[in-house]
């Protein structure tokens, strides 16, 4: 039925492409100007490279310690990421699974944090982790995070839709309760713990207002942080600037576009964002 | 004791107690020192004078929030942060539902634009601002040469230095960053409507226009009210774009509620004001989020 090409549709293919541009050009822009010369960057714009000055990349990383914020940046969303698929589907498991008294009391108490925005509790979260002791640490900034409402929720959904008949035959040949998420459930949900993956590494390597407050020590910024203070300090230095913005925004973009399918589906359904 | 035990043995039979215990423990004390106690410590602290290191805490009732409604700069604040959360969401909305509905009209590559227009969403605020900035830089900057060549000179004083437009180019970039969202739980809306009712119009006689009037917008309104609350709520919490575009400025133009909790915390360390601020977005967004699960349910499932 569908032909390749329809005549009717090229106006709306226009309007589409126009849309499209404006999307897409300011990271045509960001690219060519991180391969500049730097000599050259005020001079008129073009939109394709003719020039490849890859060294643009070696100079940032070494005037604002790009590598040092790499892994810095790297390890907290590692952190985050794997800590909020164990603890939450751990969780989500007890609720969708075991009895015990206060259970959804509980689970509404989790569920209440969505309604509250971080910045209603940044004061008092700053306070606790410098009374902790926490401030500049990984730690600081990886374990407030394990906790996710959102995490939990989308899990205990997946956990509800496997049938329960599966536990009680583990249940019968001997397996305990522990060992029925870890051996028959998380098995099972491969797709919910990739989704709550994504959602949780997007959050961690974009974050920006918790890593401002507790960090101060410029060998702990992650690469959002180094970002923003790069451009205070090189604010002019264009080509530099624009190849550590690069540097900072591949990850996500790439994660994105391997698991785009998967990610757009869960957000049309949950209509959600981590 | 013994009552004790025996009831803990009747109901951890199957070992669901104790493997409950296990399985929430961690969650749970996260869930008290890094949110619960948090949100009341704060509320306790906007009843508070504190500069956020003396052991001294004066006491002062509801005096911050009373400060709070004669102070001129909340006021400014709480404007600005509206027209933003107005202007992103109508605008955002309207595009995208626009975008959405050509992309629903069976043409080819829906996939890949819908890939390019979901592209901003998934990129660091940080990186969108630092290049919005470029892009904007005066003379140099590529906009101003593009429009140079179409002979339109830009506003004087230019673009982020100007108060009007500095707020604007805010809004811009937040429309910028939201319409993938948008088009993708639109996109999902729109396969709800049953074809039929677009091919029965049709026979009637009405044009694609009239259709997209009285048929797509009425049909695919509760999505619209889901995307308004949400945006509601997103862009009332905006912090990043501004903190490195404009940091409030020009004349307070762009100084975002987020952002004045942010200074008056951690640059002027007036922790109660800050405390009070605080709990007004809580309240802002707590209302707005109730008002979105009453209607839509958590997940939006009932839209």
């Amino acid at each position: 039925m569908r032909k390749w090409f329809r005549p009717g549709h090229l106006l709306i293919h226009l309007t589409l492409l126009a849309g499209v541009s404006i999307m897409v050009i300011p990271y045509l822009w960001m690219v060519t100007l991180s391969l500049k010369p730097q000599e050259l960057t005020y001079s008129p714009p073009y939109l394709f490279p003719n020039t490849f000055e890859w060294q643009n990349y070696a100079q940032a990383w070494q005037a604002a310690s790009f590598s040092r914020y790499y892994w810095n940046s790297g390890l907290v969303t590692l952190g985050v990421t794997a800590g909020q698929i164990v603890l939450c589907s751990l969780a989500a498991y007890a609720f969708a699974r075991l009895r015990f008294p206060g259970k959804e009391a509980l689970f509404l108490l989790f569920l209440g944090t969505m309604m509250v925005p971080f910045h209603a509790i940044l004061i008092p979260s700053y306070l606790i982790i410098q009374r902790l002791g926490w401030v500049d640490t990984y730690t600081a900034m990886i374990l407030p995070r394990m906790f996710s409402a959102f995490g939990i929720f989308l899990m205990r959904q997946y956990y509800e839709g496997i049938s329960t008949e599966l536990d009680d035959a583990a249940m019968i040949d001997g397996c305990s309760r522990l060992g029925i998420w870890w051996r028959i459930l998380l098995p099972l949900t491969g797709p919910g713990l990739a989704t709550l993956g994504i959602f949780a590494f997007m959050f961690a390597w974009n974050e920006f207002l918790w890593p401002l407050v507790v960090i101060n020590d410029p060998d702990m910024r992650t690469i959002q942080l180094g970002l923003a203070m790069f451009q205070g300090r090189y604010g002019t230095q264009w080509t530099l600037l624009m190849a550590g913005t690069v540097t900072a925004t591949i990850p996500t973009i790439l994660i994105f576009l391997f698991g785009q399918r998967w990610f757009i589906a869960s957000i049309a359904t949950t209509g959600l964002k981590g | 004791m013994q009552r004790v035990t025996s009831y803990w043995r009747r109901a951890n039979r199957r070992g669901d107690l104790s493997t409950a215990l296990i399985a929430l423990l961690p969650v749970t004390l996260l869930f008290i020192v890094f949110n619960l106690y948090p949100l009341i410590y704060s509320g306790y602290l906007s009843l508070m004078e504190w500069d956020g290191f003396s052991d001294t805490r004066t006491f002062v009732g509801l005096g911050n929030y009373q400060s709070l409604l004669s102070s001129t700069e909340f006021g400014n604040s709480l404007r600005v942060t509206l027209i933003y959360t107005v202007g992103v969401t109508a605008i955002s909305i309207a595009l995208s539902l626009g975008i959405a509905v050509l992309l629903n009209a069976g043409i080819r590559g829906r996939t890949a634009y819908r890939v390019l227009y979901f592209l901003p969403v998934v990129t660091s605020t940080i990186a969108v601002a630092v290049v919005w900035r470029y892009l904007l830089t005066p003379t140099t900057g590529y906009v101003d040469v593009a429009l140079h060549s179409l002979g339109i000179a830009p506003p004087a004083p230019t673009w982020l230095r100007n108060p009007t437009w500095a707020l604007r180019i805010v809004i811009l970039v937040g429309i910028w960053k939201r319409l993938g969202f948008n088009i993708v739980i639109y996109l999902a809306g729109l396969q709800g409507i049953p074809q039929e009712y677009y091919e029965a119009s049709q026979v009637d006689g009405a044009s694609p226009l009239h259709q997209f009037r009285f048929i797509t917008v009425p049909l695919i309104a509760p999505i619209t009210l889901l995307l308004v609350i949400m945006s509601v709520i997103d862009s009332f919490l905006i912090f990043d774009v501004v903190y490195v575009m404009t940091n409030g400025g020009p004349l307070d133009s762009t100084n975002v509620i987020g952002l004045l909790l942010y200074n008056q915390a951690f640059r002027f360390f007036n922790m109660g004001q800050a405390s009070a601020i605080a709990w007004v977005i809580f309240g802002i967004v707590f209302v707005a989020t109730l008002i979105q699960w009453r209607v839509f349910g958590i997940r939006g499932e009932k839209a």
